[in-house]
């Protein structure tokens, strides 16, 4: 439990409108997103997200949207943002509302 | 609305072209862009004086004539009643924009005062030699209408007649005058408003959400607001569907262009706008248009007197080609002479409507002299 | 960001087919997205907003916003954005170039527009090439590049559009890229915001028909390359070296009356001196 945790947020991509340009994730800052074997963007370390807006300014084709993650999330006690491990218990929580929006994959890397 | 409301019927010593000028003005023009080329020069500064003082009137020199047509496009769209004036270099240029107005179905009136020769020509002596490039001028199939006019009178009343053209049927109307109509100085009667007829764009009646800017209707003609009023949509030159965005599919490319040329057929009758002088009763036709049509008056009046009934069909609508006015006296005359300023353009017309029911005969000039009455009536007499 | 970026939405012709037309990478839909958020800054009406579009890749910009757009001829987006201008100066006018489009076969009518300070914003989107028509040399292609018509490199000297637009006289004249999009922002609706002829240079990548010629592996290389080059212009000033580098900001402002405006004056001196409509 810490105090002050850190804002969490999704990071939607609409498949559809993606065309795996690769900018979002060559650019993005904390590596969240990076291009899947469907050569669609996807996020990968939603957790890492620290909604700096790149990926939704530049990407072409408006297939981003970084959206602050609800009261859902905030009120798990989450793993901290430094720890490198992969989804975990609270992206797996959050997972229904990211998931749904997300393509679906069969398996995460 | 137009600032010669409040004025009584005047006569004026005018240029053709200073009618053409006169009778855009009381068209309700409140929009001009142009650029200066001799022998169209006239008509533009007679507008660069007065629009200022007509409410909202705009005046615009530009770059060029594809510029000129350009603006006055934009014009168009915008809601005006907007004209430039060239001549045939000019009017070379001014092709795509032509063009793009006919595609996007934009009322606008060209006038082009016709110098003789091909490219820079004979700046500035008559000729005629644009008549199949305003009617074909422009890349692709394309509708259009064009205009002529022999006279002072004409020349303010085909001008109002262009406008109303243009507007009724959503499309660009070329004038087509030639150096002598365009540099005859007459006295003319000016009308009151009120006096004719002034007609505008239909403009839709459904909600912004409902229109279809161009859609099928009885008429062929899709009603069109000025942009900036609620009614926002997609104009562009590229074939479209009925709501205006770009398509390839061949249902919508034929659709649309079946429609554009519909508009224009269904209304033959009330586009076609010929003169007929003399031609009830008459063996021997003349079919001219412009200048040449006033010198062919006094030739087929000569003829009479000397005992051949000659008639004169004067062509104030050039295309859509008066076809059924034509033919019907080509039925009845034994000899039929389409005399020009250049070599054959009309003539070709009125030969493909013939196939061979009459005698054509052609007079063609192209040394930069008007045809004269003695030239035409040593033909028919 | 969301709140900024997902306006889009409220500007967007949704009955349009998506995803853009434009390749994978390609910088128009960050110019479009960029268009957008400066007229929901300016809080600007969608009915008072008009995009005249010329033809190419950037014409393609019109069709997908709801404002009233325009995709005109080649070359001559400028000039019916100034007969609708002048027609009707309340609306806003912008028109959407690409290089080929506004400095080659539209040259004429961007240096007069510029001249003449008609009140119209130009986006000029600069990739360095015929996009469209698959890959030709424009007259922004830098010296020695590779295209399909200069296969043994670009023999000529390219424009600089700014001191262009500079020389001809137009108010504003600003460069933004479009992987300083929070900085285009700000030049667009700078431009948008102020009277008279504002022109923007956009530089944006073209991976499909010029990166690939030019030994750019990805879009993301052409994007690290705009990143590399594009300084803002305080910064180049000082730089010893200045090789490689391109300015980016704003680089002329003046404050003279529009076109449109000075129409209005004269009509209404004309109408203080004797009465309207003699």
């Amino acid at each position: 439990m810490t105090a002050k945790r850190k804002q969490l947020y999704n990071v939607v991509i609409y498949p559809d409108w993606c065309k795996g340009c690769g900018i979002c994730a060559a650019f993005c800052p904390k590596k969240v997103l990076r291009i899947d074997h469907q050569g669609k963007a996807r996020a990968d370390r939603e957790d890492e997200c620290v909604n700096c807006g790149f990926c939704e300014l530049h990407c072409p084709d408006f297939a981003i949207v970084v959206r602050p993650r609800n009261g859902l999330a905030s009120s798990m006690s989450g793993p901290t943002p430094e720890t490198a491990d992969p989804p975990s218990a609270a992206s797996g929580a959050a997972s229904p509302l990211s998931a749904a929006s997300q393509s679906p994959e069969p398996k995460r890397a | 609305m137009s600032a010669m409301q409040r004025k009584k019927r005047t006569e004026a010593f005018l240029l053709g072209n200073e009618a053409v000028a006169e009778g855009a003005l009381l068209a309700g023009c409140t929009f001009f862009a142009g650029y200066p080329i001799t022998p169209s020069t006239e008509i533009m500064e007679v507008m660069a004086r007065r629009l200022p003082h007509v409410e909202n009137g705009v005046f615009l020199q530009m770059e060029d004539e594809i510029a000129s047509a350009g603006a006055i496009i934009g014009a168009s769209l915008a809601g005006r009643k907007a004209m430039t004036a060239t001549s045939g270099p000019g009017f070379s240029l001014m092709q795509e924009q032509i063009g793009y107005a006919c595609m996007t179905e934009t009322p606008l009136v060209i006038v082009n005062v016709m110098r003789g020769g091909s490219s820079t020509g004979l700046p500035t002596s008559p000729g005629q030699g644009d008549v199949q490039q305003a009617r074909w001028g422009a890349h692709g199939d394309h509708p259009i209408i064009v205009f002529s006019a022999s006279d002072v009178r004409e020349c303010l009343e085909m001008a109002i007649t262009a406008f109303n053209y243009a507007e009724k049927y959503r499309t660009p109307v070329i004038l087509l005058l030639d150096e002598i109509t365009a540099h005859t100085r007459e006295k003319i009667e000016i009308p009151r408003p009120g006096e004719f007829e002034v007609l505008s764009r239909l403009l839709p009646t459904m909600p912004p959400e409902w229109y279809k800017p161009y859609e099928e209707t009885v008429r062929g003609v899709p009603p069109m607001p000025p942009i900036g009023t609620g009614y926002r949509f997609h104009v562009t030159g590229l074939t479209h569907d009925p709501l205006g965005f770009p398509t390839s599919r061949p249902d919508e490319v034929k659709a649309v262009t079946e429609r554009m040329f519909r508009k224009i057929d269904r209304f033959f009758h009330d586009i076609q706008i010929v003169d007929h002088d003399l031609t009830e009763d008459c063996d021997t036709l003349v079919i001219a248009y412009g200048s040449v049509a006033r010198s062919a008056r006094l030739a087929v009046r000569q003829a009479r007197e000397a005992g051949v009934k000659a008639g004169l069909l004067s062509l104030k609508t050039l295309f859509p080609f008066p076809r059924p006015q034509v033919e019907k006296l080509l039925r009845t005359c034994k000899l039929v002479l389409v005399p020009e300023m250049n070599m054959g353009q009309i003539s070709r017309e009125v030969k493909r409507v013939n196939s061979g029911i009459t005698t054509i005969r052609t007079l063609n000039r192209v040394d930069g002299q008007i045809i004269t009455p003695s030239q035409i009536l040593k033909e028919i007499a | 960001m969301a709140e900024v970026t997902q306006l889009i939405h409220q500007y967007l012709r949704h009955n349009k087919k998506f995803p853009l037309v434009f390749c994978p990478g390609c910088g128009i839909g960050i110019v479009l997205g960029s268009l957008v958020r400066s007229v929901h800054a300016l809080d600007i009406p969608k009915d008072d907003m008009v995009v005249v579009a010329g033809i190419g890749c950037s014409g393609r910009i019109a069709a997908y916003v709801d404002f009233n757009t325009v995709h005109a001829t080649h070359g001559r987006a400028l000039t019916l954005a100034t007969g609708i201008k002048m027609a009707s100066p309340h609306l806003r006018v912008l028109t959407v170039m690409g290089d080929g489009d506004a400095l080659s076969i539209g040259g004429n009518h961007l240096i007069h527009a510029a001249r003449r300070n008609i009140g119209v914003t130009a986006l000029v989107v600069n990739n360095f090439i015929y996009g469209m028509t698959g890959g030709q040399c424009s007259p922004t292609t830098p010296f020695g590049s590779y295209t399909h018509t200069s296969p043994q490199g670009q023999m000529e000297k390219s424009f600089d559009v700014v001191e262009m637009a500079r020389a001809a006289g137009a108010n504003g004249v600003y460069r933004g890229s479009v992987f300083h999009a929070k900085a285009l922002d700000g030049l667009v609706q700078r431009a948008m915001s102020r009277p008279g002829f504002n022109l923007v240079e956009v530089m944006t990548p073209c991976f499909t028909q010029y990166g690939r010629g030019n030994r750019f592996r990805s879009p993301v290389e052409m994007f690290q390359w705009l990143k590399d080059t594009m300084t803002p212009r305080e910064v180049y000033e000082k730089l010893e070296d200045k090789t490689g580098k391109l300015p980016m900001g704003v680089f002329v402002e003046h404050d003279e009356p529009g076109l449109e405006q000075r129409h209005a004056a004269m009509r209404q001196a004309l109408a203080d001196k004797g009465g309207a409509g003699s």
